[in-house]
């Protein structure tokens, strides 16, 4: 299982991660794989409920029960050039891996930080657990983290506590404290979700100012396509469960080769192409339906029910297609698309 | 900060205000001439007009007020009708048990109660979880002076390990006197942990999903850690504020348990004081036990202080 190319951070497998409650099983991640190059980002797309979070929660190993991973690798190289699988590591050796080989960001910044300690504290208190640093160094470390995500008046700020701070203020704090421990990679969960349009701005531009300081890679999980054409390397779309598909970040926004991608695309709303030819407004274009319960996957494509693309074919799930360089779909029809 | 204690202080002060009116409306409006029970059935009308006189009850209600209430500033509650001694001495030398009782009784609660509420919340549906709260339903249900004569039966008389009532006597070392304390705080914290307990599952079964609890775990700490340090500091104010309600129903709560192992506290003094219609010292019963309520809750509130950062601002 080391044989894990050198430029590679991170490799998911076949991951399979299910809630499973008596007989019934909730496949949330089912045979989902993709690669995290070092110093790049991969964005995970795809609506609430197509299982982008819960494969994040996976490489973490914080899932909540009755969640599970039951098959697949997490194939991860540590800072020492160790090739580990995270999802067989016992929990106690995980430990050593969260907040300093792999940190995560959460989407809320108004409730992720905790209300009691002070932002100073939570940073201190992440170096304390991995590195034997007395009070004042993690202090020390601490201000210059904070000052690192743009923080000003960083001394005064270590005091204060999270209610005192404004949104974009705790999510940067919030990146602060992930990144204390220089973790080769930043699990970035909805970073930016809860958020106003300016700060979503000033947030990822930190982030990918971050990366080409510290060299880190960044699995970005989020719904807004948008956000991906700003910072993304590599592209997953996800649906129900699977990658639907897979491509850089050129390659997807200039020729999306599954009709999910494409739909996405079309909902967002675009001043010029929404108006008609005497300058009236159109109506948006939202993907019909609703993402199909975990519980009830239609037989064959999963997205069929919402798709106008649809031929017989589609009674039969397709596995993940070549559909250029570099580029896969799990669409029957990708050659037409 | 300084702006809530104030708020609380002033708080504290209109609720005792309000608390002195009631008791002394009540006190008037009881059925009854107080003079004429004191002097028994067989005294003559001129007698209790006399006794009226003497104790201020013939005068109108609103200057009967402003007399009492000018009293009790001056930490004046009255004479006691049959003790024949000052309301506030015969209290005080009731105090000490009562006070012990109470705040051992609390101490036991708290300990059985939280360890166990955190485990139930974090095992949640486990067989001890289900144990915990099974127990902890059945500990509600019970009196408290049964458990207390199941102990006395057990302990007491059959293993002789405490001792069966009392409070040793006059001269006792404050040893004898608190082992004498032991068998009721028991007894009443075992009642009183149940309530304390349900508060501290339900609270930390809130905030285990919160997260910053999430937060914490990505932060690679021990489970114990983000039980104890980010989960139930955050917990820790409803059950803080469960904890200041329990521990002033046992100061006035504590009157049966008190008679049941024939502790002589304030709770007793109570009792006799109703059997005999001693207007003054159950007066003065009230106030005192009001003004423990108010106190009491407002060492809570300066707990909150300590631990919720928010409250400051």
């Amino acid at each position: 299982m080391s044989e894990l190319p050198a430029d590679i951070v991170l490799r998911v497998d076949d991951l399979r991660t299910y809630f499973e409650a008596g007989s019934r099983v909730a496949k949330s991640v089912d045979g989902v794989s993709f690669d995290v190059k070092r110093g790049e980002t991969v964005a995970v797309v795809g609506e609430s409920g197509s299982g982008k979070s819960v494969t994040s929660l996976s490489i973490m190993r914080l899932l909540s029960a009755p969640g599970r991973i039951v098959g697949g690798d997490i194939l991860y190289r540590t800072s020492d050039g160790r090739v580990l699988d995270l999802a067989r590591m016992p929990e106690k050796a995980m430990r050593g891996i969260r907040g300093q080989e792999v940190a995560m960001i959460f989407q809320e910044p108004m409730t992720s930080l905790n209300p009691l300690y002070t932002v100073g504290d939570q940073i201190m208190e992440m170096i304390k657990i991995h590195e034997p640093v007395s009070r004042m160094e993690a202090r020390k470390r601490a201000k210059r983290m904070l000052e690192l995500v743009e923080i000003p008046a960083a001394e005064r700020r270590l005091d204060e506590y999270p209610h005192q701070m404004s949104g974009g203020m705790r999510q940067r704090a919030m990146i602060a404290l992930a990144l204390a421990c220089n973790p080769r990679l930043l699990i970035a969960d909805e970073p930016t979700t809860a958020l106003d349009v300016t700060i979503q701005a000033q947030i990822l531009d930190l982030l990918r100012r971050l990366q080409a300081e510290i060299g880190m890679s960044i699995l970005f999980i989020t719904h807004n396509l948008g956000v991906v054409a700003e910072i993304a390397h590599d592209v997953v779309v996800m649906y129900a469960g699977r990658v639907v598909e897979k491509a850089s970040v050129d390659a997807l926004f200039d020729n999306q080769k599954h009709p999910y991608t494409r739909g996405l695309l079309a909902c967002i709303p675009n001043a010029a192409r929404d108006r008609s030819e005497s300058g009236e407004r159109l109506r948006l274009n939202p993907i019909p339906g609703s993402v199909p319960s975990i519980l009830a996957l239609p037989e064959g494509c999963s997205f069929a029910p919402r798709c106008s693309f649809t031929t017989a074919e589609c009674d039969q799930n397709p596995s993940l297609l070549a559909a250029g360089p570099d580029h896969l779909s799990r669409c029957w029809r990708h050659e037409i698309l | 900060m300084s702006r809530y204690v104030f708020q609380r202080l002033l708080g504290m002060l209109v609720v005792m205000f309000v608390v002195v009116t009631i008791v002394f409306i009540i006190v008037r409006i009881a059925p009854g001439d107080p003079a004429a029970v004191m002097l028994g059935p067989d005294a003559t009308a001129q007698d209790v007009s006399a006794l009226r006189t003497r104790l201020g009850l013939d005068s109108p209600i609103i200057v009967q007020y402003g007399i009492f209430f000018g009293q009790l500033l001056q930490g004046d509650l009255g004479e006691s009708i049959f003790l024949n001694r000052p309301v506030l001495t015969a209290l005080a030398d009731r105090a000490e048990p009562t006070f012990f009782l109470t705040l051992f009784s609390i101490l036991i609660a708290a300990l059985i109660a939280i360890p166990v509420g955190i485990m139930s919340a974090y095992w949640r549906g486990s067989l001890f979880d289900q144990g915990a709260t099974t127990l902890a339903m059945l500990a509600a249900s019970i009196p408290s002076f049964w458990l207390g004569l199941i102990l006395i039966q057990i302990l007491a008389v059959r293993w002789g390990v405490f001792p069966v009532s009392g409070y040793g006597g006059p001269g006792a070392s404050l040893m004898t006197r608190l082992s004498h304390l032991v068998l009721p705080a028991i007894s009443l914290g075992v009642v009183s942990s149940a309530l304390i307990l349900r508060f501290t599952r339900a609270s930390m079964l809130d905030v285990l999903n919160d997260d910053y609890v999430r937060t914490a775990r990505s932060k690679g700490m021990s489970e114990f850690r983000v039980i104890m340090k980010h989960a139930f500091k955050n917990a820790l104010i409803p059950v803080l504020t469960v904890i200041g309600i329990t521990a002033a129903l046992l100061v006035s709560g504590a009157v049966v348990t008190e008679t049941v192992f024939g502790l002589p506290g304030v709770g007793s003094l109570v009792v006799s004081a109703v059997l005999r219609r001693d207007y003054p010292v159950i007066q003065g019963a009230l106030l005192i036990i009001a003004a423990l309520y108010v106190l009491i809750n407002f060492l809570i509130d300066m707990l909150y202080l300590l631990v919720d950062p928010r409250v400051r601002y």
